[in-house]
């Protein structure tokens, strides 16, 4: 039996199925959110090697810098299956992903100034991850401004794709560049990037690990919403978005 | 191929002649930006080493991009770009002549003009040579990138501003590497090999890939 | 031979047209009729290459003209409501770059000739800028007498030319159609063209009517 892949990437199709799944992500959103919450604040050591209560930020910190980073890939790779396979639900979805990436990205600055003032005394510090985390939230920018500011939806869909394809070249080159500014000293240097320094109380690890697939599923949640939105807002001429409006009058 | 290549860039050198302001304006925004920072910072040598080489890079950053708006606007405007894209010659070929030419009137003054930039911010002569090689390596790679956004915003209302949002994040690396070198040659203890290897290493990736990303959306944009 | 299959353009929301199907032998004249609006110019930069089609196929001999690339694009010569020349240069410089870069091997005399048969005696070695917009047209239009493409495609080509130059392009149209090659055009002035085959294809009614 050959399952046909492409019935999902109709618009049309795609509406009523993204729909069930919603409620799906967003009950794991709540229980794996309420888990890892619990299980962080309560079941976890006061201390993370010379921190405070305050450390507890890391549950949400850490969760929104790893999604603001993976939701880049997945919006470029995406726009990336929009150009290539010339779907329009594709571009849909990369369009519906940049707004929670974004904010995913402010939130994981946000929750970062916060944890910096408490442990290290500054709000903003130019680390080469913060600084690495503001270029992202700069590239989302552009992203949603350049879709934004084309009328026709098909040149915005595939200029913005391009875009985000330029970016995810880009992206490893600027990191890494803002990582080691001085190519003499950086051959033999390597960043740990675990808060922690190393071993890591395993109940926070848990905690942080479940809360971070919390972020994951509710990024679900809102992007399958926009996709929706989105969908309704191209479609609306279509027939099938009159009868759907029809039917729910 | 190299034939239609050659005429793209005299195309374009000839039209730049006969509108000579448009290059002058650059090379004076240039001059102007690197003039005003030591009225706002003072004028304290130690202070002026210290901040030349990013004050450099950044206004090459700003007056790249300036002049980037008008990579392609003139020619979408008057219907030549779609006799371009029309041409049996493959279009990353064309876009790369344009590219250079535009670099030639607008990347290379700058690095003439570097010396000046020396000048007025107190650096050692080793250092201005290391910044003109610097930019000479690096503003084609800022001109082949910033294609990409030019063609990108083709047309479209407040273009210009949006250029720079999306191109400035991508200039990151050039400016880090670029400013770097200077740096380092200034204080004159580090070896810089390692630098120019990078900034080389951008040239050459730049030079492969941005012209198939501006070719491409150059044919979205003029759709 | 063009060949259009099922093809189907929109801009935005609006759909344009749908299951459009006609093919053009060699030695065959196409006009596009239709009010403002119905996708004429559309349909025209979709055939040469500008446009992403929805849906549908176009290909030339039998290979669809998007793999063709600039196969294609040597065989196809599209005139758009902008004229295409630079205002800043000569009528000569123009004509000149622009058969470099359609890879046409022309000399010097070539391309006076060629000004000078489109009206141009007088005018070659001034800037575009100063000529008016007939003059302008004409200038974009001398590229038809030197290029080798067996698709013309002309989006009106008679718009700002006088009685004269109308003339001079009609019989410039029949002796390309008659030497074989095919002419795509759109316009709204009543333009007797009678040699070749000639086949009228009308956007904008419920179903596009193909005669």
């Amino acid at each position: 039996m050959s399952i046909n892949w492409f019935k999902y990437s109709s618009p049309a199709t795609f509406y009523p199925l993204a729909g069930k799944m919603i409620p799906f992500f967003g009950w794991l959103t709540a229980i794996l959110m309420a888990g890892g919450l619990y299980w962080g604040f309560f079941e976890t050591p006061d201390r993370l090697s010379d921190q405070k209560e305050y450390y507890r930020i890391i549950y949400i910190h850490v969760g929104a810098a790893w999604m603001s980073m993976w939701l880049y890939i997945m919006m470029a790779a995406w726009a990336l299956a929009g150009l290539v396979l010339q779907t329009r639900l594709s571009f849909m979805i990369a369009k519906a992903i940049a707004p929670t990436g974004a904010i995913a990205t402010f939130l994981a600055l946000w929750t970062g100034a916060f944890w910096g003032e408490t442990s290290w005394g500054t709000w903003w510090d130019w680390d080469p991850r913060m600084t690495s985390e503001l270029i992202l939230l700069f590239l989302y920018m552009g992203y949603m401004a350049l879709q934004s500011a084309i009328d026709d939806p098909r040149r915005a869909d595939r200029a913005a794709a391009l875009l985000a394809l330029v970016g995810l070249v880009c992206v490893p080159i600027i990191f890494w560049s803002i990582n080691c500014p001085d190519p003499n000293e950086c051959a033999a240097l390597h960043q740990t990037s675990n808060p922690g320094g190393g071993n890591m109380e395993p109940n926070i690890l848990i905690a942080m690990l479940v809360t971070a697939l919390a972020f994951w599923m509710y990024s679900f949640v809102a992007i399958l919403m926009r996709v929706r939105n989105i969908i309704l807002e191209r479609e609306r001429h279509t027939t099938w978005v009159k009868e759907l409006l029809e039917k729910n009058k | 191929m190299f034939k239609a290549f050659c005429c793209i860039v005299m195309r374009d050198l000839t039209l730049a002649m006969r509108r000579r302001t448009d290059v002058l304006t650059t090379l004076f925004f240039f001059i102007i930006v690197v003039s005003l920072f030591p009225l706002g910072t003072g004028t304290e040598k130690v202070i002026l080493q210290k901040i030349a080489p990013g004050v450099a890079w950044v206004a090459a950053l700003l007056a790249s991009m300036l002049a980037l708006e008008r990579l392609f606007a003139s020619d979408f405007a008057d219907g030549t770009l779609e006799q371009l894209l029309l041409t049996p010659q493959p279009l990353f070929v064309l876009v790369l002549g344009k590219v250079l030419a535009h670099w030639l009137l607008t990347g290379l003054p700058l690095v003439l003009i570097a010396p000046l930039v020396g000048l007025q911010y107190y650096l050692p002569n080793d250092a201005v040579i290391t910044m003109m090689l610097a930019l000479l390596i690096g503003t084609p790679v800022l001109s082949l990138i910033g294609a990409i956004g030019a063609a990108l915003t083709l047309g479209l209302r407040g273009g210009g501003i949006l250029l720079s949002l999306l191109i400035l994040p991508l200039y990151i690396p050039v400016m880090i590497y670029g400013a770097g070198v200077v740096s380092a040659s200034a204080i004159g203890t580090t070896d810089l090999q390692a630098y120019f290897s990078i900034l080389s290493g951008f040239l050459i990736l730049a030079l492969v890939l941005s012209p198939i990303a501006t070719a491409a959306a150059l044919r979205i944009s003029v759709e | 031979m063009l060949e259009i299959t099922n093809l189907a353009c929109s801009r935005g929301d609006r759909q344009l047209f749908t299951g459009l199907n006609f093919s053009l032998k060699p030695g065959s004249l196409l006009y596009v009729e239709g009010r403002n609006g119905t996708g004429k110019s559309t349909l025209l930069r979709a055939i040469c290459g500008l446009f992403l089609a929805d849906s549908g196929e176009i290909s030339w001999h039998g290979k669809s003209t998007r793999s063709l690339a600039e196969e294609y694009t040597q065989e196809v010569l599209y005139l758009g409501h902008h004229n295409g020349i630079k205002e800043d240069l000569t009528g000569l410089e123009n004509l000149h770059i622009s058969t470099i870069l359609d890879g046409d091997d022309v000399t010097q005399d070539q391309l006076w000739g060629a000004l000078k048969k489109m009206g141009l005696k007088g005018f070659e070695d001034l800037p575009t800028k100063v000529l008016s917009q007939g003059q302008k047209r004409r200038v974009a239009l001398a590229r038809l007498l030197l290029n080798s493409a067996r698709l013309w495609i002309l989006d009106e080509p008679f718009t700002a030319l006088d009685v004269a130059a109308v003339d001079l392009l009609q019989s410039v149209i029949s002796n390309h159609i008659n030497n074989g090659g095919i002419v795509i055009l759109t316009t709204h002035q009543g333009v007797a063209l009678t040699s070749g085959q000639i086949q009228r294809l009308e956007l904008g009614r419920k179903k596009s009517r193909h005669v």
